[in-house]
């Protein structure tokens, strides 16, 4: 009975020997595989296991790590003024994830990231408490606190960027949300986010990033870009040929102007003073439908943004005539978000060249070495210096004397257009306020910014982008120039 | 005539009895398994467990006894089986301590502390074990018992049927004031003695009595008539108590006995056919065996769906996490697994906090016992201690890697307990009786055989010189 005793134990061998090679395979070869598995939840328990790093404006964390009980995360994030500052940190929660600046740079804010490879194997030797690194950013307190205050309780949204590099300084959606309220796991956690995910004003949408809207008269800005650079135009203050009133192209009905106001042949500089729709509808028909998305798309539209936050791309669509018409004055399927209209004032504050926006200027090691540091990086040349020029003159008419008057700053030189763009069936919701604007000092332009407000409690008359959005546009930049003496 | 009467120089000759070597490895098991408890209590509390030295005295009792009773009633036993087995018994109750300070099991409202129960179990299995020692003086004796522990084994797989499933399975017996208890457990050992006792006696008709047909030995019909008795049985078990792992142990293991004692490989083909055929079979309109198996295919697939491919998912994650050398006791999140993770899944815990170390070093361990035990079969005198050993060791074997298998996503998951390690009562005593017969067997079978009778005759022999 030997023979088979002996065969049976070498079965038995092989029976140990697969669970050594399948043990072998599970965890050597699988393990990382196995780890970085999305329903590992071992995943976040080691996200929060360690004190997080932070966001900092202007050399202040706005975010911070508390230690809390009875779960197995052990830390939890809170902000500091969370509502005015949750459009750029996004939020981190133990139970729902992470978003914008705080998921996509995760990786530094727990310390895991290969970047930080030389310090984690440091610390392993100094014993030193394993905490994250920390994220600086670009943006400007004193403007941010600015344009948040300025929309109040107001829908809206404010991006400001420095035009000479490209640095985002604020960042604002209203309303807004604490993204402290559903740091933690528990259920009330979760009930604080179903109430913002149902509430009807979205207040964790990132107006200024992800929202797109009809940029309305803005856009103006761009169609003028695009005449001044296909020569349609030499001179702003020559006279446009342009009829009054304006029949759309292949269709029975005129463009209209807000009031009676007096476009007929105006020159560039007028009609962008009183915001002419004949001029502008007119230009954009003239130049066509591709020479207008070109243009467009120089300043950035037609493709989504990264800063590293991702922005929503802003649209100008291929369309027929009378829809390329519309357009061209910023209506019709032409949708631009607050980020993408501040490009446009910012690169026509800086002669034309457009830098690429960011909002992260260095990441930090946990020692506070920086890791990183954003070189400024121009995104694209929409239009020559010289062009760029002519438009300042006419965007500073519009300030000076013009629709823009409100966004004045005693002492310094503002260029600003404003906007009221009509949506709704029918126009039948009330209009969004817009205006975008840059202010200049000695040393060029420290900051162009776009803002929208769409207010549903005005009434519709008192709508309009000088008197609602002007305002708050002025402030920001004020902030940014006083921050800057 | 010659003066020397003393024969010390043949007295060398018998075979030593280890009993010594024995006893320093049972130290070793001892101090590795406190060793451990001091570590998960310094892991989760920064201090040394206040249990420790009731845990490490208990578990140091527990190897005494055994090996004192080892010494007086079976002192030519195996030296290695105990100190194997007492090393998997006190890691297993540490690794239940750790999984009882787990946050998350207290939070449950099931939560029951399962480690002093378990050293409660340890202690009777232990104690049965002796029993076995004192009580059996030879295992042939088990040889007379051979229908009665078909009975009796019968009785036991059968009565859980009449009880309600538990997470899906029908293997649990509920007892007011006792407990429940897994009777397959104890089945398993019994139908052993069965098997060898009825292997022993019919072997030569079911290896000779056979006709040749395609180059295999095909036996007749009337021999085939108590192995397809036993699959059709394994398959009744997997209908109605739903038990996968049950029905593959023993079908398993009497294929295996079969071979041994008839030594003809068409044996095992034929086991191998009928098992694919019933486990095909049965997969086929069986819900729980199909969630089995698509929980095994694809764990992940069923994630937040299917209750079975979740905790699978999550018991490769475990291992997953665990990497080479582990977390370390008492600083992974296997509890993660939730239900079951101290028992059935025990080894995903062994496996996230020893790494692959550990479970390499754990899987060894069942493998030298197993081992041992095939070592006990080779050197034993009779068939029926052949058979029986062979038959428990096999038995063990395929136990470890059907649970091991499972809990690893190698074979579908079945849901018995890992020997010894896994918390569960009637697992770790019909595990001690299991080993305390396999000493009984390796100490008859190292026995040094007794000296020759002296011989009537020998007075009178001379030798005549001249």
């Amino acid at each position: 009975m030997n023979k088979p005793l002996r065969r049976i134990a070498i079965f038995c061998g092989l029976l140990v020997l697969a669970l050594l090679v399948r043990v072998n395979w599970l965890q050597y070869v699988r393990a990382d595989e196995l780890n970085a598995n999305k329903h590992n939840r071992r995943v976040q328990i080691e996200r929060y296991a360690h004190e997080r790093g932070n966001i900092i404006v202007d050399g202040n964390p706005v975010t911070g790590s508390v230690e809390t009980k009875g779960s197995d995360f052990k830390y939890k994030r809170v902000w500091k003024n969370g509502p005015m500052w949750a459009p750029v940190t996004g939020y981190s929660s133990q139970a729902f994830d992470a978003s914008q600046l705080e998921n996509i740079e995760d990786g530094i804010l727990t310390g895991n990231s290969d970047q930080l490879f030389f310090d984690r194997t440091l610390s392993l030797f100094t014993g030193e408490k394993k905490t994250g690194g920390n994220i600086v950013t670009t943006l400007n307190a004193a403007a941010q606190k600015a344009a948040f205050k300025g929309l109040g309780n107001k829908k809206g949204a404010v991006a400001a960027l420095d035009p000479q590099t490209g640095a985002i300084l604020a960042l604002v959606s209203t309303p807004s949300y604490d993204p402290s309220v559903f740091a933690g796991n528990s259920l009330k956690d979760a009930e604080a986010r179903q109430q913002l995910l149902n509430d009807k004003d979205k207040p964790m949408l990132n107006r200024a990033l992800r929202e797109t809207y009809p940029p309305g008269s803005t856009f103006k800005v761009v169609t003028a870009a695009a005449a001044l650079e296909n020569g349609l135009y030499t001179s702003i203050d020559e006279a446009t040929r342009s009829p009054l009133p304006y029949r759309l192209p292949q269709t029975t009905g005129n463009l209209e102007n807000e009031g009676n106001i007096p476009c007929k042949n105006a020159s560039l500089r007028e009609a962008l003073r009183w915001s002419c729709n004949t001029v502008f509808g007119k230009i954009s028909d003239d130049l066509g439908n591709q020479k207008m998305i070109d243009e467009a798309n120089k300043f950035g539209f037609n493709k989504e943004i990264f800063t590293p936050v991702r922005a929503d791309a802003s649209v100008y669509p291929k369309d027929n005539r009378p829809q390329n018409a519309m357009a061209g004055i910023g209506q019709a399927s032409n949708r631009a978000t607050p980020l993408q209209m501040a490009m446009v004032a910012a690169a026509v504050a800086n002669d034309g060249k457009l830098m690429q926006p960011y909002m992260v200027a260095e990441r930090q090691a946990p020692g506070l070495d920086p890791i990183y540091t954003h070189e400024k990086e121009q995104f694209s040349q929409p239009l020559s210096g010289e062009n760029a020029q002519k438009l300042q003159q006419m965007m500073e008419t519009v300030v000076a004397n013009g629709t823009g008057q409100n966004a004045k700053i005693p002492g310094v030189t503002v260029g600003g257009k404003t906007g009221t763009a009509q949506h709704g069936l029918n126009n039948s919701e009330k209009p969004y306020a817009w205006f975008i604007s840059y202010a200049k000092t000695g040393s060029g332009s420290p900051v162009a910014v776009a803002v929208v407000v769409e207010d549903g409690q005005a009434n519709r008359d008192d709508i309009s982008g000088g008197g609602l959005a002007a305002p708050i546009a002025q402030a920001v930049m004020k902030a940014v120039i006083d921050s800057r003496r | 005539m010659s003066v020397v009467t003393n024969t010390t120089t043949i007295g060398a000759i018998d075979a030593p009895s280890r009993r010594n070597t024995e006893l320093v490895l049972l130290l070793f098991a001892v101090f590795i398994s406190v060793f451990a408890y001091a570590n998960v209590g310094l892991a989760l509390n920064g201090e040394l467990p206040s249990g420790m030295l009731g845990y490490g005295l208990g578990l140091a009792l527990l190897a005494g006894v055994a090996h004192l009773a080892v010494r007086r009633f079976a002192p030519y036993a195996d030296p290695l089986l105990l100190p194997l087995a007492t090393l998997l018994n006190g890691l297993g109750l540490a690794i239940i301590w750790r999984l009882d300070q787990s946050e998350r099991f207290q939070a449950l409202k099931t939560f029951a502390p399962a480690a002093s129960k378990q050293l409660m179990f340890s202690a009777v299995g232990v104690g049965l074990l002796v029993v076995v020692l004192v009580a059996l003086k030879d295992h042939r004796i088990l040889q007379r018992y051979t229908y009665i522990s078909m009975v009796v084994a019968l009785f036991l797989l059968i009565l859980p049927m009449f009880f309600p499933a538990v997470n899906g399975a029908k293997i649990w017996i509920k007892i007011p004031g006792v407990g429940t208890i897994q009777p397959g457990e104890f089945a398993k050992i019994i139908i052993a003695v069965f098997f060898a006792g009825y292997l022993m006696v019919k072997r030569d008709a079911l290896a000779l009595a056979s006709r040749r047909f395609m180059g295999l030995y095909l036996p007749r019909g009337r021999d085939l008539g108590p192995i397809l008795m036993v699959w059709a049985f394994s398959i009744l078990i997997l209908v109605f108590e739903t038990d996968l792992g049950s029905s593959l142990l023993f079908f398993g293991m009497f294929v295996v006995m079969l071979y041994v004692a008839t030594e003809r490989t068409s044996w095992i083909v034929f086991g191998l056919l009928m098992s694919a055929v019933g486990a095909v079979g049965v997969a086929a309109f069986e819900p729980h065996v199909q969630q089995r198996v698509t929980a095994w295919l694809d764990p992940f697939a069923g994630w937040g769906k299917v209750a079975a491919s979740e905790q699978m998912a999550k018991s490769l994650m475990a291992f997953g996490s665990g990497g080479t050398l582990g977390t370390g006791l008492g600083q992974g999140n296997s509890d993660l697994i939730g239900f079951a993770a101290n028992s059935d899944f025990i080894l995903a815990t062994v496996g996230e906090e020893l790494g692959l170390a550990g479970m390499m070093a754990v899987l060894l361990v069942y493998g030298l016992i197993v081992e041992r035990g095939v070592r006990t079969a080779l050197a034993a005198r009779d068939p029926f201690g052949k058979l029986l050993a062979i038959g428990l060791s096999g038995s063990f074997a395929i136990q470890v890697f059907v649970v091991a298998g499972g809990v690893m996503g190698l074979i579908p998951l079945t849901g018995m307990t890992m020997p010894f390690v896994a918390a569960g009562g009637s697992s770790v005593i019909a595990n001690w009786a299991l080993i305390g017969i396999l000493l009984r067997i390796s100490d008859t079978a190292r026995r040094p055989a007794p000296a020759p009778a002296p011989s009537s005759d020998a007075e009178m022999t001379q030798v005549v010189r001249p």
